[in-house]
Formats: structure tokens, sequence, C-alpha cells
């Protein structure tokens, strides 16, 4: 995460398609070096330290959860239909299994797809906006072409077809799959990102310089955006997730193991609702909700520590 | 503006082209053999059932001609309107099915859509740089786009179904109703209508609110707002050409939201059973009936083609710059 330390003053160069928040240089007279000026405007800003508090300890319940309970969380385990206990914390199920084992275990596949899912995204968005972004022409075209198709795609119902077909159903293809189909937007952003530092001096004089055109790429034009791309993976990552719980509902989810996604599902099937076990179906939603609105929050906090004029005074 | 049309026509007619290939290369491309599994997973007892199922896969697959004739047989029998014969609903053919369920997922995203964007942006242009009201906004708002949308409808079907009984939770209208055009009956759709309505207006509201909140801010620190605030100019002023301005990228952010709008209907639909595609799609899956998936597809796909054109076209009339060819920000 480091912030530009060579760029003509003003934002100049930044005035790109609105909606594209650049990160710009801090002209402040806090302390020196970009790392630390980025450091010192993060941990005074309570919405990425807020974001950053409820993502964690949801993390670590889903990392440390499992160990300690450890065994398949959809064992038999107790009395039907119970209510929160001190034995059993979120209740049972309908069928006596144990929601906050179910829980913690579905909380890290939600994280694996969101993370692997994410993760493919940024890539692939990566890949084409750099190099439509860069190279321009009749590249630019068709990869501009190929981003619009996807884009306009509906993800959700592409998934749903490749699902149903698949027999047999990992967290991986699923984040795979999540992954391959969710990449567009980003891919539009960097390119617009990559077209305006292309036209900067300091990338010239590495083009007249000879160096290749993937160095230029990683040496002078990512680190330049380097933020804006890890809040690009952020937004990824939030949004594999709900794409992924939205497929585990309708009942596409993996055919072993657990996830927040695929208790909703069972608790919906099973009349969870008319049954009054609102225990079932309230904790895996309200995980959802904390894990993508902790990374809503955290980017939004970011965009505020990167961009000097969005910062509160 | 005829360009800017013609352009956008041809990316649609290629997304169309990609949608029906992947259609249909899916089944074919999948591990195994698809009509073996497809007639043993459907479990259908019938005989003539099984029969019959068999050899229209096979008419349809038509596995022994060449790969190209295949796929040219495909395009022709899509261009009838023959999507196949529905499983779950033997031998209703598969257009039959959806289009008796399009119209309910219309009524319900239509309002929805439109309602949440009008609603999401006047309130996020209300609140922005209105200390009170922009601090509970923006968490409530952040909340909101982070729900999935199944939760939410779950939630409201258990508080003001369940609990207080006040909204029926399932179904498009009550069965002991015939669909009739009487005023009970209208008013029993209408019962029915509303909570997977407001669910979906809820979460999708969220989302426009904090955008428009944000592109207002955006504007209010351009120049012609301060130059305008220089001269004096009264602050509604100001604010009603932000407004204007911050309006453009909200319709572009509306053509982006469509896949995830559809989808949050699909899934709300499933939590109420409401009889849309979003219901078709889970009987599909639930019987294995992969016409039935794939035809639902394809409509869910012209749906959103469709929807992006509308909005292209609107995009044209409000910003002068596409029109003279200028090329705004679409």
């Amino acid at each position: 995460m480091t912030t530009p330390d060579t760029e003509p003053s003003g934002a100049a160069g930044t005035a790109a398609a609105p909606g594209a928040v650049a990160p710009a240089p801090a002209a402040a007279a806090v302390p020196r070096g970009a790392l630390a000026e980025t450091l010192y405007f993060a941990v005074r800003n309570g919405k990425l330290l807020g974001g950053l508090a409820v993502f964690t300890l949801l993390l670590v319940a889903a990392l440390a959860g499992p160990l300690l309970l450890s065994g398949d969380p959809n064992a038999y385990v107790g009395l039907a239909a119970q209510a929160p206990s001190a034995e059993h914390w979120f209740g049972t199920t309908h069928f006596g299994q144990d929601v906050f084992a179910q829980f913690v275990h579905g909380l890290r596949s939600t994280f694996y797809v969101g993370a692997v899912g994410g993760g493919i995204a940024a890539v692939i968005g990566m890949v084409v906006g750099f190099t439509a972004g860069y190279r321009g022409g009749l590249v630019d075209e068709i990869l501009n072409a190929l981003t619009n198709v996807v884009l306009v795609l509906p993800a959700l119902a592409v998934l749903l077809v490749i699902n149903a077909y698949l027999g047999v159903r990992s967290l991986t293809v699923q984040a795979l799959f999540i992954g391959l189909t969710s990449w567009p937007w980003a891919a539009r952003a960097i390119r617009a990102q990559t077209l305006s530092l292309r036209a900067r001096d300091f990338t010239d004089l590495a083009r007249l310089s000879g160096v290749s055109t993937w160095k230029i790429i990683v040496r002078e034009i990512a680190p330049n955006m380097s933020s804006y791309l890890f809040m690009t993976f952020i937004l990824l990552f939030g949004g594999a997730i709900l794409i992924g719980a939205s497929l585990d509902f309708i009942g596409l989810g993996p055919t072993q193991g657990i996830s927040l996604g695929l208790m909703l599902n069972n608790a919906a099937q099973w009349n969870a609702l008319h049954l009054g076990m609102w225990w079932w179906f309230v904790p895996p939603g309200a995980g959802i909700t904390a894990i993508v609105g902790s990374l809503y929050v955290m980017n939004v906090g970011l965009d505020e520590v990167f961009n000097p004029k969005l910062r509160e005074t | 503006m005829r360009r800017y049309l013609l352009r956008k026509l041809l990316v649609y007619g290629l997304t169309f082209f990609v949608a029906v290939t992947v259609n249909w290369m899916i089944p074919r491309f999948m591990p195994g053999d698809p009509v073996s599994s497809m007639i043993a997973r459907a479990s259908v007892a019938q005989p003539e059932a099984v029969e019959a199922m068999r050899a229209h896969y096979n008419s349809l697959f038509g596995f022994d001609r060449p790969v190209f004739e295949q796929y040219v047989n495909f395009w022709i029998a899509l261009l009838r309107g023959d999507l196949g014969i529905s499983i779950w609903l033997f031998p209703t053919p598969v257009w039959d099915v959806i289009v008796r369920a399009v119209p309910y997922t219309i009524a319900l995203l239509l309002p929805a859509i439109l309602l949440s964007w009008i609603a999401g942006n006047w309130f996020g242009a209300f609140a922005a740089r209105r200390r009170w009201l922009d601090n509970t906004m923006l968490p409530v708002g952040y909340i909101l786009t982070a729900t999935p949308y199944m939760w939410l409808a779950i939630l409201m079907a258990w508080g003001l179904g369940v609990v207080a009984g006040i909204f029926p939770v399932a179904g498009g209208y009550s069965f002991e109703l015939q669909p009739s055009w009487s005023w009970e009956f209208i008013g029993d759709l209408a019962l029915h209508w509303f909570l997977p309505f407001a669910s979906l207006f809820i979460v999708a509201f969220g989302g426009w609110a904090i955008g428009m909140r944000n592109m207002i801010i955006y504007e209010l620190e351009a120049d012609y707002a301060n130059y305008l605030a220089a001269l004096g100019a009264p602050a509604r002023l100001i604010r009603r050409y932000a407004f204007r301005n911050a309006m453009l990228p909200q319709i572009t952010g509306l053509a982006l939201q469509l896949g995830t709008l559809v989808a949050g209907a699909l899934v709300t639909e499933v939590v109420f059973s409401y009889p849309g595609l979003g219901h078709l799609i889970l009987k599909a899956i639930q019987n294995q009936d992969f016409f039935l998936l794939q035809g639902t597809f394809l409509f869910i796909v012209i749906g959103v083609l469709i929807a992006n054109f509308l909005i292209d076209i609107v995009y044209t009339v409000v910003d002068p710059r596409t029109r003279m060819g200028l090329g705004g920000a679409a």
C-alpha cells in the first residue's frame, strides 16, 4: 500500500470518470514517507478501524472456531429444535444439529468463497484492465467487447445453469466460477485508471528507456494505483460472498460440508419460519451481512485514508 | 446518437449469441452423458413420460450428427420458440410454463427497481451534507446493501407474516380463490405481492441512497458549484444542479446493477414461493428439469438485454453529449 511518490501537484490527472476515485498524494505536514503517512491516517479513521474490527473478529471465529468445535458440523448432537441455551449457543436445527457449530464452519466456507472468488476475479480484472488500457487499439476493442458481454450477462443466471449441471459441487469450483463471471466492472475501472496513468511522464520515460511492457505495468502503473486495486479486491470479495450465498440458498451449494447460504437454505426448506425457529435463520444471514458490511465500511475508510479530498476535517 | 445505439445493439446481440452458445455448450461439455443422467435423475414414474423424454432428448441433442449441425438445429428450435418440454410439469412446453410465470416477476421487479431508484436517489441527495441525517443514513445504507436479499425476505416474512400475521408468506394468491378480475382477487394479489416487493425495495434503496449521496458530495466540490456559491446563488439551486449531474452515473449504475437486482428477485421469490421465474428455477433444480432451467436462463438474459437497451435510450435523452456524438460516460 504505497501512495504515489512522484506525481504532479493537483488533480490534473485524477479527473478520470466520476465514481472512480483515484488515490492522490497528501500534501499535509504529517509524518514523512508514504507508508508512515498512510498509517497515520489509517489509525485515526473510525470507519476503517470499525470495519476491520468486525471483519477480524469474524475471521478469527472462522479460523479458530472449527478447530475448537472439530467434528462434523452436520452431525446430530442434541435434541431437535432447541432454542439457544448454554449448551447450544445458537440452539439446534430441526434435526438436532448444533447451529453454532454450523455457523463457524459456515463462516469459514464463506470467507473461502470470498477470498478465492474475489481473488480470481481481481486477477482477471487486472490482467484485462491493464492490457486493454495500456495496449489500446485493436486489443482494447476486443477486450472491451468481451468485458461488455460478460458485464451484461446476469452472473447468477449463468452460475445457476453451470452449477445445476455439475453433479458434485465443491466450494472451490463454486468460487472458481464466481470469479470467472464477476470480474468485468473491475476490468473496466482498472482500464480507466491505466489510461490516465499511461499518459504520465514517468511512464513515457520508462517506455523511452526501452523497458518491456509488462515491467512498465508491474513497476510503474500498478504501484501507482495499488490502493485502488486493493479496494477493488475488497468489493469483489464482498460481491463473491453475496453471489455464493444466493447460489447456496437456491439449492446449488456445495454438496458436502456447510456454508452460511446453505444454512439459510435448510432453514427455509424445513419451515423454520413457520415453526418460529428464528435461531436457525437469523445467525447465518447476520454473519453474511456483517462480513460484507464490514468490508464495505472498510472500503469507505480506506478511500478516506488514501484520498486527502475525502478526509474529514 | 444512432452510432451510439447501434454500437450498444451490437454488444447486446453478441451477448445474446454468447448466452445461447453457453446454453448449448454446458450440457455437452459437462462430464458424463447428459441424456441418461437426466433421465435417471428425473425419476419420473410414468413409463410413457420416460420414453417421451428419451426420444425428445435424443432428437434435441442429436448426438449422432456433426457438432456444427447440432448447434444449427439448436438455434432453429430456439427461433421457433421451442425450448423443450418441462419435466416438472410434464407434458407442458417450457415456453408456456415460463410465459405464465413472467408477469409475476415483472410485477415484482419493475416497481421495485424503479421506485427504489427514484426514492433512493431522492433520499441520498437530501441526506448528503446534512450532518445528522448523513451520519445515520450512511451506516444504515451500507448495512442494507450488504444484506443478502433472501435474508431480509426471510426476516420480513417471519416478522410481518408469521409473528404479526399481517401478510401472507407464500404464493402469488390464496389457493381458495380462482384467478379472475374481481376486486377480491386483485386485493389478494396485492397482499401477496407486498412483502416480496418491500424486501427487494429496501435492499436496493440502501445502495441507491449511498451512491447518490457520494455523487452529490463529489459534485458539490466541483468548480461550477463553488462558482455558483461565490455568485451568491441559493444553496437549493446549487443542489439542484448537482443532482442533475449526479443522475448520469446513477443511470449507468442502474444498468450495471440489473443483474444483481434480478438475482435478488429470484431468491426473494424462492423465499415467498412467489410464482415467478425464481420459483420456476427452484422447481427446475429440485426436479432436475434442465430444459426449464435453461429456458428460464434465456428469458432472464433477454429481459436484462432489453432493459439495458431501454436504459441506453433514456441515457441519450438525458445526456446531450451522447446525442452529439461526444461520448459521455456511458
